[in-house]
């Protein structure tokens, strides 16, 4: 073998592995995303969409990330897209989005004293109510009978 | 006694309700920031208009300064512009602007067109910095005190008026309790 042809065959392997790497850093997350946009590994996808999904755009307010079309919601899909990517558990990325946006990010707060109202607001109007209608009914059951049952009902005033 | 009792205590919940749901000064699309309290998060980008400068929150420590989210696109920046200019020239904090999904090209012209408030303009292309300090919209203005927490949040356009309502007081107290 020549010299000349080793030092540049040396030369084109460095360029080469550098460019790997550079290339691999810098896709790492495009790799994972076929041409549709989906993650590839289908785990994941099926985790993304949940996510994205629970997830509020704040600049719509009522839409989910997932549905979105701001800038915001791009930018914050992209996040949760890397962060899976990265290996990051569903909480980290939900504790990522609220340590930065707050509770109000979340369609579905987790059940803690400061959300204690927000899940228990259902179950005290069921207790308001049966409370309400356990009041009437007895009530209603202590009003006097008419003297004849068997009367023909009156005519309502 | 229940009979009246609870139709009252009704009515008062009702005006409680009312006067905070109804006030028509209340921002309903305003959220309260989780960041308030905690440390600013730490962000090093290139300035708009010198890409081989660095612009980073670290050189500020133990500073107290304001950092002002805006872009091209966003119209409201241009309603505050003027009162930034006006605000930066009475020299109270620097002023650290964060130029969010932007082109640089644009937001140069903007500033040599309009002026420039900023102390340093930092260009977030991507809004990954935006992301890490909870920025929702533009403009947005927060304030960090000499310990490197965040202490206020306001979002809308910046005035005058807000400045010295809101800032100013806590500007103050910042340094009373920094020094």
């Amino acid at each position: 073998m020549k010299r000349p042809a080793r030092g540049k065959s040396a030369l084109m392997a460095l360029t080469l592995v550098l460019a790997g790497v550079m290339g691999s850093l810098a896709f790492a997350a495009e790799q994972a995303v076929d041409a549709n946009g989906q993650l590839v590994d289908r785990g994941l996808q099926t985790r993304f969409e949940r996510i994205t999904q629970e997830l509020r755009c704040l600049v719509c307010q009522n839409e989910s990330i997932a549905d979105s079309n701001a800038d915001l919601a791009v930018d914050l899909r992209r996040q949760v897209r890397e962060m899976l990517v990265g290996g990051k558990s569903d909480d980290a990325i939900f504790d990522f989005m609220t340590d930065r946006y707050g509770e109000f990010v979340r369609f579905n707060p987790p059940l803690e004293p400061k959300t204690l109202l927000i899940w228990g607001a259902p179950f005290i109007m069921l207790l308001l109510g049966g409370a309400i209608i356990y009041r009437v009914v007895r009530q209603r059951a202590r009003m006097p009978l008419d003297d004849e049952p068997a009367a023909e009902p009156k005519e309502p005033v | 006694m229940w009979k009246f009792l609870l139709p009252f205590a009704a009515f008062v919940a009702l005006v409680v309700l009312f006067a905070f749901g109804l006030n028509p000064n209340r921002d309903i699309h305003a959220l309260p920031s989780p960041l308030i309290g905690k440390p600013a998060p730490a962000f090093t980008l290139t300035d708009v208009l010198d890409p081989s400068r660095p612009v980073g929150n670290a050189a500020l420590n133990g500073q107290v300064y304001v950092l002002n989210v805006w872009a091209t696109w966003c119209v409201p920046c241009r309603e505050e512009h003027e009162a930034l200019l006006e605000i930066s020239r009475q020299h109270v904090v620097p002023i650290i602007g964060l130029n969010w999904k932007d082109q640089r090209e644009r937001a140069k012209q903007w500033l040599e067109q309009l002026g420039n408030p900023y102390q340093a303009v930092a260009f977030d292309g991507d809004g990954r910095t935006a992301i890490e300090w909870g920025v929702y919209g533009a403009p947005e203005t927060y304030l960090v005190d000499g310990q490197g927490r965040v202490i206020y949040k306001y979002i809308s356009p910046m005035t005058q008026q807000v400045w010295d309502r809101e800032f100013l007081p806590r500007i103050a107290a910042a340094r009373r309790g920094g020094a």
